[in-house]
Order: structure tokens, then C-alpha cells, then sequence
């Protein structure tokens, strides 16, 4: 009965083969019936490699599941795995997605000395003094002065920007990105944001309406959503 | 119930004891029994500025380590008897003093005098937190220069904090002339950075030093422009509403500060 059931469906796209695996049976059945599918379909030497997106459905899967399913796939060579995609996610893992993507809303002044740090996007209504310091894992949106030190995207996110109504900062920190201030004596800028600029591969400072179409995605929510 | 107000700047050399022996001075002047404190240990000054220096025999010291009573260490001022001075000592040094030692001695000054001045030394360690310790209320001294705006926003932001109002601000040695050239940070600069009340400013006169050389504080002085600022600054600490003082006759700087002051208002 059982064996009749396709448990693995391959179907093949102009961008590789999508492996659709049976959400409902058991691993042990996966991970056998994978070993044949594989072997059966496997590119001969001659052809190109091919790339495999693997499709898991409800299924939830342990890193070390992956792992060994990517080894099952990619054993010859011939295939490489771009994905594996699954539309469950553990708890825990949710719960850290939803507050790195939260907007944490403050209301102070950020002294010389002090340091605010937050989990998500940080939304200050205050100043950042000079010596002060705002570091936040999204962006920074700051409706006030910002004359101290601005850290967004601090464990690593490129994507994050920096927003605040006045802007004469001693330093820009995005990710592993640092700008400081020009050495001669300079006017701050009103309504400006600082973010990465790929091609230049550093901070640049522009206009807030640039953002519209440089950063569509402002949530982080929604930027994991689409991207893992 | 006397209350008790911290006069501090984390830099040095702005004027805290200067400023601390005037406005209890002017206080006095007002008829209001006042106690200064100086808890520069190590370092004392106030007694010199106040003219006092010859006349200690006991310090904070002593009475924190229970070497004399608190009245004994107490010093009368010679000129009226709504002023007493405890002195700091000279010998020791901050780690001398406890909070708790401080909060005692507030404590039961407060049930005697009206307003007890506490000048903190410079710096923000253990001296700085000893006298911010018993103080119900809080005065941050700056001078218009980068470096002493800096400290004070520091300062403010160790004494938010602490269990009291929110600090108010005192600008010292203003010097016109720089100011009008644009070399000086300007008042309203000032106070939109470290966004706190202003209680005063006092403009850069030779009668300050001239006067704490003598060991009289200026404040005593009828018609200094320094001694009518410090003066001002006590009306207000009581409550009065004084308009701030005009630096110069120059109509610039007095548009600006007529207009700061019409924005506060």
C-alpha cells in the first residue's frame, strides 16, 4: 500500500528540479526513498550540474536532517542543493524573528556617556548628545538631534539604515560599515538618512525620500518573510 | 524642612565653589538660614573663598568618623549669623566619606537650616557620588566651551538617575565680546543640548576673582554685574520670577537672550 504512494515528486523548472517531499510519512521512509530517487535521476557525467530546491511542506526538519538530506542529494556531485524550504519553523526561532523585528519606541535624551541598546528597529523621540551613543539590530529612526553615535544592523544587517530629523553625527555604524564625521567643520543636514551604498561599499548620506525606493522593505519582519 | 541642593559640573575650574559660596551667600543676604558644604575632600576651597580658612578647627571628616558633633564642626560665617560653612578636610582624602555618612549629615542639617548648598568636587567618582548622595535638588555649572557642554550632559545624565528633579542650569563666564564673534557656544545653543532649565547666567567679571582672593564673595558686592547674576539666581532658587540679565547694552545678544527668554516663558 505504502510503497505505492509517491513520497518524492521531482519537477523540473528552467532553474533546476524542485524535490516535493511527502509532509506525513516518516523520515526514515524519506531518507530511502531519496537514496532511489536520487540514483535514478542523477545527471550522467556529461551534463550540466543541476541545482535542487527541496520542498518539505509541513514537515519539520533538525539541522542535522537537512544536513543529511543535502548529503543524500549532492553525493555524486552532480547535483547541488540551492534550498531547503519548509513552511514550519520552531517556536523559539519565531519568537527571536518577531523581536529583532519589533519597533522598540523611547523617549529620552541619549547623554555624553550614555548608551542605548535595543533588540529590533529603535524609534527615538529625543537627542542623541554628543558622546551618546544608539545601537539597535534594525534600523535606527531618530525624530530629534542626532550629534552622538548611530549603530545600526548591529549583528550584521546591511540592509539597516539610519533616519533622524537632524543629522550631524560623530560616527554612522551600519553592520561592520563605520563613517565618521569630516575633519573640517561642517553644517548638520535636516531630514537625511544614512545607509549602505553597495557599489561605493560604504555609508552614504541622502535624502529620507530616497528611501522609498532603496530600502522598500522597511520591517524586518517582512524581510525575513521573504528572504529566510 | 530645609532643602538640599547639589551645585556640580563634572569639569573642573567652571566655578562650583565659586558659584556654591555666592549662592549661599545671596541666600543669606535674603534672610534664609543657609549651611554650605564643601565635600572637596582633599582639595578644600570654600573656606577660602568664604574668608574662613583660619577659623577651622573640626571637618566633615571628623564628623563622619565620629571625632566631633556636627555643631562643632560647623563654622559661622563672620559676617552673618544665617551663614555657616562645614569644611572639608585636607588632610584625607574622598574615600574618607560614605553616602550614608553624607545622607546623615544632610539629614540632620535639614531640620536646622532652610538651604544646605553642597560643592561637589570635579570629576565623577567617589566624591561626586557622595555629594550628589543627600541632595534633594540639583545645579549643573557650565561654562559656554565645548569641552565643560560635554561633561555637563554627562553629568546630567548620572543625575537623572538619582532620586531628585531634574537638574537646573547656571552658564558661567560668559564673555560678550566672544560670544557676539560667534567664538563662544551661545546660550540657547547651550540649553537646547542639554535640554534643561536654565537658572542663570553670569557673565565673566574680574570682581568674581578679585573678590575670592579676598575671601568676600562677590555676591556681597552691590553693583558687580556677577553679583547681581548670583543674586538673581537665588531670587529664582526662592521661587521668584526674575527676568534673566542683559549681558552688554549691545542690542544683539540682547534680542537673543529677550528671546530665549520669551520662549521658555
Amino acid at each position: 500500500m505504502l510503497d505505492k504512494k509517491q513520497l518524492i515528486t521531482i519537477k523540473g523548472t528552467r532553474d533546476g528540479l524542485t524535490l516535493f517531499i511527502d509532509e506525513v510519512c516518516s523520515y526514515d521512509l524519506v531518507v530511502n526513498e531519496l537514496h532511489a530517487t536520487i540514483a535514478e535521476s542523477s545527471p550522467k557525467e556529461n551534463e550540466p550540474v543541476v541545482s535542487v530546491k527541496v520542498q518539505l511542506g509541513n514537515r519539520f526538519l533538525t539541522e542535522q536532517q537537512k544536513k543529511e538530506l543535502t548529503d543524500i542529494i549532492t553525493k555524486d556531485h552532480r547535483f547541488i542543493v540551492e534550498s531547503i524550504e519548509s513552511s514550519v519553523i520552531r517556536r523559539e526561532e519565531a519568537l527571536r524573528w518577531k523581536e529583532h523585528s519589533d519597533i522598540q519606541a523611547v523617549s529620552r535624551v541619549i547623554r555624553s556617556g550614555q548608551v542605548l541598546e535595543v533588540t529590533g528597529d529603535l524609534l527615538l523621540i529625543g537627542d542623541v548628545n554628543p558622546g551618546g551613543k544608539v545601537v539597535a539590530t534594525g534600523n535606527i529612526y531618530i525624530m530629534g538631534n542626532l550629534h552622538g553615535i548611530a549603530h545600526a544592523g548591529s549583528i550584521g544587517d546591511r540592509q539597516a539604515f539610519i533616519a533622524a530629523s537632524f543629522m550631524k553625527p560623530n560616527q554612522l555604524r551600519i553592520a561592520d560599515y563605520i563613517s565618521r564625521a569630516p575633519d573640517y567643520e561642517a553644517d548638520g543636514v535636516y531630514m537625511e538618512c544614512g545607509l549602505v551604498d553597495e557599489e561605493q561599499d560604504k555609508i552614504v548620506i541622502d535624502r529620507l525620500q530616497v528611501l522609498s525606493h532603496k530600502r522598500q522593505v522597511l520591517s524586518g519582519f517582512e524581510r525575513r518573510m521573504q528572504n529566510g | 524642612m530645609g532643602e538640599a541642593i547639589v551645585i556640580t559640573s563634572g569639569k573642573g575650574g567652571v566655578g562650583k565653589t565659586t558659584t556654591s559660596a555666592n549662592i549661599g551667600t545671596a541666600l543669606a543676604l535674603m534672610e534664609k538660614k543657609v549651611c554650605l558644604i564643601d565635600t572637596d575632600i582633599g582639595l578644600r576651597n570654600l573656606d577660602v573663598i568664604m574668608g574662613l580658612e583660619n577659623r577651622i578647627i573640626y571637618d566633615i571628616v571628623d564628623v563622619i568618623q565620629e571625632r566631633c558633633k556636627l555643631k562643632q564642626a560647623l563654622i559661622k560665617d563672620k559676617r552673618f549669623d544665617y551663614l555657616s560653612l562645614l569644611p572639608a578636610a585636607q588632610t584625607s582624602d574622598k574615600s574618607a566619606v560614605t553616602t550614608d555618612g553624607m545622607k546623615q549629615i544632610i539629614s540632620e542639617l535639614k531640620q536646622e537650616y532652610d538651604y544646605i548648598i553642597i560643592d561637589c568636587p570635579a570629576g565623577i567618582e567617589q566624591g561626586f557620588q557622595n555629594a550628589v548622595a543627600g541632595a534633594d535638588k540639583a545645579i549643573v555649572v557650565t561654562t559656554p566651551e565645548k569641552s565643560s557642554v560635554r561633561d555637563a550632559d554627562r553629568i546630567i545624565g548620572l543625575l537623572e538617575k538619582e532620586d531628585m528633579e531634574s537638574p537646573r542650569l547656571i552658564i558661567n563666564r560668559i564673555r560678550n565680546h566672544m560670544m557676539k564673534n560667534g567664538d563662544m557656544l551661545e546660550i540657547d545653543e547651550i540649553i537646547q543640548v542639554l535640554s534643561i532649565d536654565l537658572i542663570g547666567i553670569v557673565i565673566d567679571d574680574d570682581e568674581v576673582i578679585k573678590a575670592s582672593n579676598k575671601g568676600e564673595p562677590v555676591a556681597l558686592q552691590p553693583n558687580s554685574k556677577a553679583s547681581i547674576a548670583y543674586r538673581n539666581i537665588a531670587r529664582r532658587i526662592l521661587g521668584e520670577t526674575v527676568p534673566l540679565q542683559s549681558l552688554e547694552d549691545e542690542k544683539g545678544v540682547l534680542y537673543k537672550v529677550k528671546k530665549f527668554f520669551g520662549m521658555r516663558a
